[in-house]
């Protein structure tokens, strides 16, 4: 191309022949190099729908010579992971229990894994927060009161077996007897006035007082004398501020007539050693731990 | 409609080259300046070491995107901070429109990074191909050997340039030294090859090919400048009730009726920009101030005033018109708008180096949980939890020691440690669950908000800083 760059091109505007009403259409061309651009991004485009999953199908798009896929991504994401994670969930699936909590790394890599875990396997009746429903049997993980155990062996145990499930013969178990069919309803009204008693609450003294008979006779054997509770046979402290299934005279009416038991599934079966050994830990450091 | 009775034109038009012919003068001199001062910063600023001890990177600016730390020297901003350099680019926004409201595209002229570059470039052309006359006859010449040798010479020197363009972006976002290492080797991440691909490509494309096309059709901002000038604002203008009408001055076509301007074609040999700045004010314009020189050149040469062509401001045309002499420069400089840009931009900048000063040497965040807002113990009591994040900035671990007010009444406890001291390692951020705890009985425990106060405390000095929060009680 030949250019004479001494006459400077005054500014003449070429018209396209389009005359509308005496009205010229002026033609201002555009840089040519945006034509080229657009040319390019068209073949660039092409060659993008050859090579990547383009054209929706019935059940599918096209999957592209390439193969991209981000399903495939995400799998291949996970299993470099649990890659990476190998050899500290194999430490953890081998450590000795109450040496977690000393090891920073374990215990770091325990909670962190615990969490999620937890999250998605017991935040549907522990709560996200762990903090249970209060009075409606889902226990508390967050304050200091265990029914079966609270160190992490214990944590370890239940989270692994289980409580009155029939799907883990380890399960942990235990039955409170319905006293309807034992005691006769003054009886149990009795037996109510003397559990508010030595948990510290307003009851009838004189109620009370025959209560505790009863008491002894029925319910010592699990609940202990002074009805601090056995950890053996998941039986709770009565004595305590903490009430799985609330503290007011009708509910605990309510438990003594027609008895209570949760169950929680083994989830041995579900999880790994090192993942119930993570939520353990995750568990165990939550505030209560013992 | 009547029907076209010629061919259908071209919509599209062919990039017209354009040959800038070598210019000498105070513009071209401040160009100069400024090119080896922005390049200079540009490609030495991530070689500068700076000591922050060990754990710390000792580079002097850095971005750190791993780990989402911003170095510049001695200040160092994590992602919490970001409003210091949402802050800085406010400053930088305020800057640009004092200097248009004030000074006209000065940015485009001087300090774009594509004027300041394709300025490179053609430095580079004109040492390989010859000036003006030379690269003309070059463009137009067949190819041959000697073309194609000259080409080939160029274009490597303006792809040296290019990858060293690139090379030197990615050095502000790792330690310097070491990935230039890392890039000899072949060890470097890929991403750092490709930063450098793609900033190479643009280089030397941008710079070496595009050039003025860039300014006109691609970049927004000499349209968003235009809204920003005004009649005071100063900018390169051509005086043409000096200059016209133009002629070559012969004696035979009677110079005696012409005006200043001899038509000697000057301006528009030296413009970049391939305009005639004698059209007028025109977007293409990004007031560079070559033509100044080039025609103040010519001036002295034929004894005639200078700046024929130089920087005015529209305002003056009226005077200018009529034989007064224009008003001063800094009439037009200091005005209530730019007196506006300026306190606002210093206003900004104030409060950036107050918050600068007023950071506190511990970085403390409380966050009550509330899933659940509060436990009941066993023993009747009630506790709370809180998220306790400390910062520490330093190059070596520091022991914190927290405490809690009213400490009468409220027990602190930390999880996993005995005792209230924590040790957070250098340059990161601890999570420390705290657990407060108020007995039974006690009315905190029973209200549903009590204020209470963290106290940190540097166990190595006396730094100590506060957080207020509140305790939730069972208030049923």
């Amino acid at each position: 191309m030949s250019v004479r760059p001494n006459k400077p091109a005054k500014p003449q505007i070429e018209a396209t022949g389009h005359v509308w009403d005496g009205i010229e259409e002026l033609n201002t061309p555009m840089p040519r190099w945006w034509l080229w651009t657009f040319i390019a991004c068209i073949i660039w485009g092409i060659g993008y729908a050859i090579a990547y999953p383009a054209w929706p199908m019935l059940s599918r798009a096209t999957p592209g010579l390439l193969g991209a896929s981000t399903r495939a991504d995400v799998a291949e994401d996970i299993k470099r992971f649990e890659l990476a994670n190998a050899e500290i969930s194999a430490r953890l699936a081998a450590a000795d229990l109450t040496a977690i909590a000393g090891d920073v790394a374990l215990q770091s890599y325990a909670t962190s894994a615990g969490a999620a875990i937890f999250r998605t396997n017991c935040s549907q009746c522990h709560g996200s927060g762990a903090a249970g429903v209060q009075a409606s049997g889902y226990p508390n993980l967050l304050d200091d009161d265990w029914l079966w155990g609270g160190d992490i062996t214990a944590i370890h145990a239940t989270i692994a077996h289980g409580i009155r499930n029939d799907t883990d013969p380890d399960a942990r178990f235990s039955q409170m007897p319905a006293f309807v069919d034992i005691l006769e309803k003054p009886q149990i009204a009795q037996v109510v006035q003397h559990v508010l008693a030595i948990s510290d609450q307003d009851h009838d003294a004189a109620m009370a007082q025959d209560g505790a008979a009863l008491f002894g006779e029925n319910c010592a054997s699990c609940h202990g004398d002074g009805g601090l509770g056995n950890r053996e046979l998941g039986a709770p402290n009565l004595t305590d501020a903490i009430w799985l299934y609330g503290k007011s005279p009708e509910k605990l009416l309510e438990t003594i007539t027609y008895s209570r038991g949760g169950v929680m599934p083994s989830w041995t079966q579900k999880l790994t050693e090192a993942e119930i050994r993570a939520v353990a830990s995750y568990v165990h450091q939550l505030g209560g731990g013992e | 409609m009547t029907l076209p009775d010629t061919p259908a034109p071209s919509l599209y038009a062919a990039r017209e080259p354009v040959f800038p012919r070598r210019v000498k003068g105070t513009f071209r001199r401040l160009k100069w300046g400024i090119m080896a001062v922005t390049l200079g910063i540009y490609y030495l600023a991530p070689w500068i070491r700076w000591d922050r001890g060990i754990a710390m990177p000792d580079q002097a600016v850095l971005v750190d995107l791993a780990g989402r730390r911003f170095f510049m020297f001695w200040i160092e901003i994590w992602p919490h901070e970001f409003y210091f350099v949402a802050g800085l680019l406010i400053m930088a926004g305020l800057g640009l429109f004092l200097f248009t409201s004030a000074l006209g595209r000065v940015w485009c002229g001087y300090a774009c990074p594509q004027t300041v570059w394709t300025d490179l470039f053609i430095l580079v052309e004109r040492w390989i191909d010859g000036d003006r006359n030379a690269r003309i006859k070059l463009w137009n010449e067949p190819w041959t050997l000697r073309k194609a040798g000259l080409r080939a010479v160029k274009w490597s020197v303006w792809l040296l340039i290019s990858v060293a363009t690139g090379g030197a972006w990615v050095f502000y976002f790792t330690d310097a030294p070491t990935l230039l290492g890392n890039l000899a080797t072949g060890m470097a991440h890929p991403a750092a090859y490709a930063t450098i691909g793609v900033l190479t490509v643009t280089t030397f494309v941008f710079g070496g090919f595009m050039r003025e096309q860039i300014c006109i059709y691609a970049c927004p901002w000499p349209r968003i400048q235009a809204a920003m000038l005004d009649e005071e604002s100063l900018t390169i203008g051509y005086r043409d009730w000096r200059g016209e009408p133009r002629g070559k001055h012969r004696k035979a076509e009677g110079a005696d009726a012409l005006g200043d301007c001899v038509d000697c074609n000057a301006c528009v040999a030296v413009c970049p920009m391939g305009i005639d700045i004698r059209d007028g004010q025109q977007m293409a314009c990004i007031t560079c101030g070559l033509c100044i020189d080039a025609c103040n050149d010519v001036m002295a040469k034929v004894d005639k005033p200078l700046h024929l062509i130089g920087y005015l401001a529209l305002s003056d045309e009226v005077a200018e018109r009529s034989g007064q002499p224009a008003r001063s420069v800094w009439k037009h400089v200091f005005r209530p708008r730019t007196l506006m840009y300026t306190l606002l931009w210093g206003a900004v900048g104030m409060a950036l180096v107050v918050a600068l000063f007023i950071r506190q040497p511990i970085d403390l965040t409380v966050e009550p949980i509330r899933n659940p807002t509060f436990v009941i113990l066993s023993d009747g009591s009630v506790r709370n939890t809180y998220d306790i994040r400390l910062r520490n900035k330093n190059g070596a671990p520091r022991g914190f020691r927290l405490s809690v007010k009213p400490d009468t009444a409220l027990t602190l406890s930390l999880e996993g440690t005995q005792g209230d001291v924590v040790t957070v390692p250098a340059d990161q951020t601890l999570l420390q669950r705290v657990y407060v705890t108020v007995q039974r009985g006690n009315p905190i425990g029973t209200s549903d908000r009590t204020d209470l106060r963290f106290w940190v405390e540097d166990t190595t000095n006396t730094d100590r800083v506060f957080k207020d929060t509140h305790f939730t009680g069972d208030a049923e």
